[in-house]
């Protein structure tokens, strides 16, 4: 009887499979077949060619300076707004701000514009035709200020990406914070802690878990790194190639190219190394809890 | 907890981010009110000699025959099925991987984890080309059925339904004689009410914001939704023929992050608490 009714979990359980398969696994397994496949150029048909994209994806310049780039703006841009998005946590949960809650909120903002928004204000900002970059060099009758050209391009990317998700990553900690019992703090101010070792001895350890998994989707959002280098493509297309990101890569592989088995073999590579960082990650959050 | 001072420097370090965060913000709406000649020639974060808000809405509204409005449309479609389809599969699994033990749910849990790992947008073209494939390419279906899904949704259904609803309440309604589903329907639905707004909440988001997926899924202009069109917007203004509106998407951006700054705001005390609930584990 009891076995019977823990079955009816299925119920439940069955429907979200159900359209997961559908969209999740299909998908991959389609992709791991049509990576193993290769169009004939001049006779037509498909022909199986085992693990020839594999071996051509890892020794493509493009994927590499694609994959380079998005693990330079990761290393850089992910501990920069964690950091920020840190400190905003700190400081809002710390009782020695004035408007806490109203700071939280705003903050919290820009998650709610739709990225391709963001992309289009900064990309006006940015742009030298009107925006705040041409007010900033006629103000100082200089040149200086170019964030659509080559050198700036990444870290004006990554300005918007911060831009968007400091917010909710702060918004992450916050909430570990808010689970910290008070006596502890309470025991804390007894002991005469102050502010900085209260904050090393209870509020970091208590946001361990929480510092783990926002670091662990923030690297997956670089190395999905689509819409924003996509947008501004529009305003420098002599900046950004067809292969800023992999992500753009397989995209143009596959709608300008129409390489669809090269296209698959490209996400394919990407989704691994991203599985395999996202996983190292939470295997050194994870032993350093211990 | 002993009562601090508020202090000067933080307070003044936060205003500063406050303002970075609201300056692009700012932009907009006061570039909202200007016409395209004044946008092109007064200072961006100052009005501009005209005030051309609501001519601008006009015609945003009724450019190229109202497309704009049917962009919203289909926006409000995929928002509505897609995001509320999600909210309701993640629900109904988090509480069924919350309160039943079956056999073969440590299994769920693996591919579950495992998918998670797997980058939505590395998925994006597989689906596309399957897709095509199935002749669903170009059809709402493309956008709704991969909306359905949201892993993290699921994640968070499941602590907070192992949280909120005691086994102790669910045995009492067995022996009342509530069948499986009435019990969710009746009993679970109402405990789980703060988790469902903050999953419904983060999926209409996603939903709304969805860029991707659309960019690649349609080639109709008609099927887009807003954000796709707006950018299609942009790019009218360069490249051959370029004719630049500007003031149209300036002012459709406006218009497109209005309804969910607003329901953020006045759902504040539903997503927060959900969230922290969430990041107890």
């Amino acid at each position: 009887m009891a076995r019977r009714q823990e079955a009816k979990g299925w119920v439940f359980v069955g429907p979200f499979l159900a359209v997961f398969a559908l969209t999740f696994l299909a998908p991959i397994g389609y992709a791991v077949y049509l990576s193993l496949y290769r169009d004939q150029a001049f006779f037509g048909g498909t022909v199986f060619v085992g693990l020839d994209n594999y071996a051509e994806v890892l020794r493509d310049p493009k994927f590499w300076e694609s994959a380079g780039r998005v693990l330079v703006f990761l290393v850089v841009q992910v501990p920069v707004m964690l950091i920020l998005a840190l400190l905003a946590a700190l400081a809002i949960d710390s009782a020695r701000l004035r408007g806490a809650s109203f700071f939280r909120i705003v903050l919290f903002l820009p998650y709610a514009v739709p990225g391709v928004v963001a992309v289009l204000m900064w990309g006006f900002l940015y742009g030298d035709t009107f925006g705040l970059a041409a007010d900033l060099n006629d103000l100082f009758g200089t040149t200086v200020v170019q964030p659509l050209s080559g050198t700036w391009m990444l870290p004006s990317i990554a300005n918007i990406v911060t831009w968007e998700f400091v917010g909710y990553n702060m918004l992450i900690f916050y909430s570990a914070l808010r689970t910290v019992p008070g006596e502890l703090y309470e025991a804390a101010a007894i002991d005469g802690a102050g502010a900085i070792r209260t904050v090393r001895a209870i509020k970091l350890p208590a946001l361990r878990g929480a510092i783990v998994i926002a670091t662990i989707f923030s690297i997956i959002g670089s190395f999905q790194l689509f819409n924003e280098p996509n947008i501004l493509r529009t305003l420098a297309p002599n900046v950004i190639t067809t292969y800023y990101t992999p992500n753009m890569y397989a995209y143009n592989l596959s709608f300008a190219g129409q390489q669809f088995n090269y296209s698959a073999t490209v996400a394919i590579v990407m989704g691994v190394l991203t599985a395999i960082i996202a996983y190292v990650v939470q295997l050194r959050g994870s032993r350093e809890a211990l | 907890m002993t009562k601090s001072k508020p202090s000067r420097l933080l307070t003044g370090l936060m205003v500063l981010y406050l303002v970075y965060t609201l300056v692009p913000l700012v932009w907009l709406v006061i570039s909202a009110t200007k016409t395209q000649d004044d946008l092109l020639s007064t200072p961006g974060l100052w009005f501009g000699d005209s005030f051309a808000l609501f001519s601008n809405i006009k015609e945003t509204l009724t450019y190229n025959d109202g497309i704009f409005l049917r962009w919203l449309g289909n926006t409000l479609l995929y928002v509505v099925v897609g995001a509320g389809g999600a909210t309701l599969l993640a629900t109904a699994a988090g509480y069924g991987l919350a309160k039943y033990k079956f056999a073969g749910r440590r299994a769920v849990f693996a591919v579950l984890l495992g998918a998670i790992a797997i980058p939505g947008t590395a998925l994006a073209v597989p689906t596309f080309l399957l897709f095509s494939k199935l002749g669903l390419t170009n059809t709402v279906w493309a956008i709704i059925i991969p909306s359905l899904i949201s892993p993290f949704g699921l994640y968070l259904m499941w602590v907070y339904a192992s949280e909120a609803i005691p086994f102790e309440l669910l045995e009492a309604a067995r022996i009342d004689g509530a069948g499986e589903v009435r019990i969710f329907t009746t009993v679970a639905l109402r405990l789980l009410a703060p988790g469902v707004v903050t999953v419904l909440l983060f999926a209409v988001v996603a939903t709304w914001n969805n860029y991707f997926l659309p960019l690649i899924m349609l080639s109709k202009p008609s099927l887009y939704p807003l954000t796709v069109g707006l950018t299609q917007w942009n790019s009218q203004a360069t490249g051959v023929g370029a004719n630049p509106i500007y003031n149209l998407v300036i002012t459709g951006s406006l218009l497109t992050i209005v309804p969910l700054v607003v329901a953020f705001l006045l759902l504040q005390r539903f997503w927060q608490s959900g969230l922290s609930a969430g990041s107890v584990k």
